[in-house]
Parts: C-alpha cells; sequence; structure tokens
C-alpha cells in the first residue's frame, strides 16, 4: 500500500513541474522602429540580429535645477510622459492617475518616473519645483524634466512617440497626446497606456512587475 | 351631514399631503433635478478632467468641491469664479491654494447655475436651488 502511494505521489508532483515550466511565459511587446544588422560571432560565422528603438542620450534639468540623463534611470524601469504645469485639460487626470502607480511603487528602487514639459517658457526648474512639491511627490523617484523646446519636442515625437504640438487657438496653446510611455531597462518602450484612463493606467501598474521579471533571471 | 364634511376634509387633507410629499421628493423640485441633471454633463465635460471624478481635486493643486462651507459662504462669488476664472490664494478644506484656474466664459447664465446646482448637491454638499437669475445677478457683482 505504502509504494503505490509514493508513486502517486512523485507522479503528482512531475505533473506539476511540466505544468508549471509549459506556462507560456507572458513578456510585453517592444515598440518602435526595427533595424537589422549582421554581427560576427566568436567563432567566424556571422548572424542578423534585430536592432530595437531606444531612447537616445539625453541631458535636461530637473525640478532642482540639475542635470539629469539615461544614468538616472539606469536599472529601472520609468514611466515618461509629456505634460505642463498650468494645462488646462488632461494633465491633472493623467498625473492624478499617474500618482497611483507612483504610490503604488514608491518603495520599488527599479521603477521611476520621468515627467517632461513642453511649456518651455514658462516651467523653468522652479515651476516644475513647486509643482512636485504640491503634488506631493517632490523626491528622487518622480524627476520632473525641463529643456529646450527642439530637446523636448524631438524626443517626445521622434523616441517617445507621443505627439506635441503649439496651437494658439487651442486653450492653454500646448497640445500635447496624454501617453505615459513604459520604457525598460534597454532603454526600449515597451507600453503606452491613455493617462487619462483610469483602466489602461491601472494596467500599467499591472504591467510594470511582468517588465521587470524580464530582468530576474 | 357634519360627519361627512369633517371625513372629507380629513380625505382632501390626506391627499394635499400625499401631492406635498410626492412633488417634493427628498426636498428637492423637478426643476432643481433638472438643474442638477444637466450641471452634471456640464461638469464632466468641463470640470472633471480637473477637480474630478469624485469632486476631489488633486492634491494640492487642484482645490476638491467637497468644502460646503467654502461653496456657502462664496455662493456669491462662484458664477464669477467659473465664468471668468480666478488667481490667487484661496483656503479650501484646510489647505491653502494657489493655482490658476481657466476662465469659461463661453458659458450662459443657465449654464453657471445649472453648474452650480450640481457641484453645490454632490459630493456630500447639499445646498438647494441656484436658479438662472441668482447667477445673473451675481455676475453684475463679479471683480
Amino acid at each position: 500500500m505504502r509504494f503505490p502511494s509514493v508513486c502517486s505521489l512523485l507522479l503528482f508532483a512531475a505533473t506539476i513541474g511540466v505544468l508549471s515550466s509549459c506556462k507560456e511565459e507572458k513578456k510585453l511587446p517592444i515598440f518602435g522602429m526595427r533595424d537589422t544588422k549582421t554581427v560576427t560571432l566568436a567563432d567566424g560565422t556571422t548572424q542578423v540580429d534585430t536592432v530595437y528603438q531606444t531612447i537616445p542620450d539625453f541631458s535636461f534639468l530637473n525640478q532642482d535645477s540639475t542635470y539629469i540623463n539615461n544614468d538616472t534611470f539606469k536599472n529601472k524601469v520609468y514611466v515618461a510622459d509629456f505634460f505642463f504645469t498650468s494645462c488646462p485639460s488632461i494633465c491633472p487626470i493623467m498625473h492624478r492617475n499617474m500618482k497611483k502607480v507612483y504610490e503604488e511603487y514608491k518603495g520599488n528602487p527599479e521603477v521611476g518616473f520621468l515627467s517632461h514639459t513642453i511649456d518651455f517658457k514658462y516651467d523653468k526648474p522652479s515651476v516644475l519645483k513647486r509643482y512636485a512639491a504640491k503634488l506631493g511627490v517632490d523626491d528622487q523617484k518622480w524627476q520632473f524634466a525641463y529643456g529646450s523646446k527642439e530637446e523636448i519636442y524631438t524626443i517626445a515625437e521622434k523616441s517617445y512617440l507621443v505627439s506635441v504640438t503649439i496651437d494658439s487657438t487651442q486653450k492653454g496653446m500646448y497640445v500635447h497626446q496624454g501617453w505615459l510611455v513604459l520604457v525598460d531597462k534597454d532603454r526600449r518602450i515597451r507600453g503606452a497606456y491613455d493617462g487619462t484612463d483610469a483602466k489602461q493606467v491601472e494596467q500599467m501598474a499591472k504591467d510594470i512587475p511582468v517588465l521587470l521579471a524580464e530582468y530576474k533571471k | 351631514m357634519k360627519r361627512k364634511h369633517l371625513l372629507l376634509s380629513i380625505f382632501l387633507l390626506v391627499l394635499t399631503g400625499i401631492f406635498y410629499s410626492c412633488s417634493r421628493e427628498g426636498g428637492t423640485s423637478l426643476e432643481q433635478d433638472m438643474y442638477y441633471a444637466n450641471g452634471r454633463d456640464l461638469y464632466i465635460q468641463h470640470c472633471q478632467n480637473c477637480h474630478g471624478e469624485k469632486g476631489e481635486g488633486l492634491e494640492n493643486l487642484i482645490p476638491p468641491l467637497t468644502d460646503t462651507t467654502y461653496l456657502k459662504q462664496n455662493r456669491n462669488k462662484l458664477a464669477c469664479y467659473i465664468k471668468n476664472g480666478m488667481e490667487g490664494k484661496i483656503s479650501v478644506d484646510g489647505r491653502m491654494f494657489d493655482e490658476k484656474m481657466p476662465s469659461h466664459e463661453e458659458f450662459t447664465d443657465i449654464d453657471l447655475a445649472q453648474l452650480i446646482v450640481f457641484i453645490t448637491n454632490a459630493y456630500g454638499n447639499k445646498q438647494g436651488m441656484y436658479t438662472t437669475a441668482e447667477a445673473a445677478a451675481y455676475l453684475q457683482n463679479c471683480k
């Protein structure tokens, strides 16, 4: 009697093992343009690799008037967006939603936040500082970036794939999309969520651990 | 005969009572309910992004609409604030706010009245009717 029960126990354990190893690991997609490059391996043979679009080198002033760059987000996945402090339309709701995610990952050093202002005339670092303090996020975890119009608008459109423009017929003048862009530790875009939609932002909060899991090997 | 009169008058009294309680259910008039419903539409369209789905505002940047005392004390200024925008320091919910609220010059008197009926009767506020005439009168005295 004892022998078969041990057998069935083993069988049970094996089944579990097989099942769990079969379970497909969920991965987030990689966005942006792709290119290929031919690399030569150590043994002399060549192979074609995919080159993914990445966030290029940047350097902006933050709310403390110190420079931040890609290294500020080294070993972090981060959420990037474009806004301006006097925005009367979608920014408050974006940052209300983003703040919830910020609170959720407050204790996780592998998660960062980066908001770029597109109001290069008014949103100087001191204004960003005031804004951050009032939003209750004035720490290094959530960076507010100030740069020239050209730098910010170029990185928005070309790298983060967020459309921003100036339209004097619009209230508040600056027009931008409300995407929250999720960037991985290799500077690749792994998600874009409508920051004005609480459901999509919730999804982003759920996707962050999935992305972090890729680096836990 | 006398008894019949008495019964009839009691019956009438009860009937009036029923009518009265029905038409003023929850202490609101039909007009107020209509203003409230239209005001809610305007709120969702023009105010909710900043002031929030529950009137909660945003941290220390955008004041909440849940401070009943503030709304009551500034009843005569609300129409001006919404139509012309406002800036400068205000104390709401025990906190100081010092941001700019954009103007909404396109709002008519009735829009303002409907919006104010909604705001002052939602989010735990219960301040009753606010008429279009009231909005028009208060707008005369905007600073």
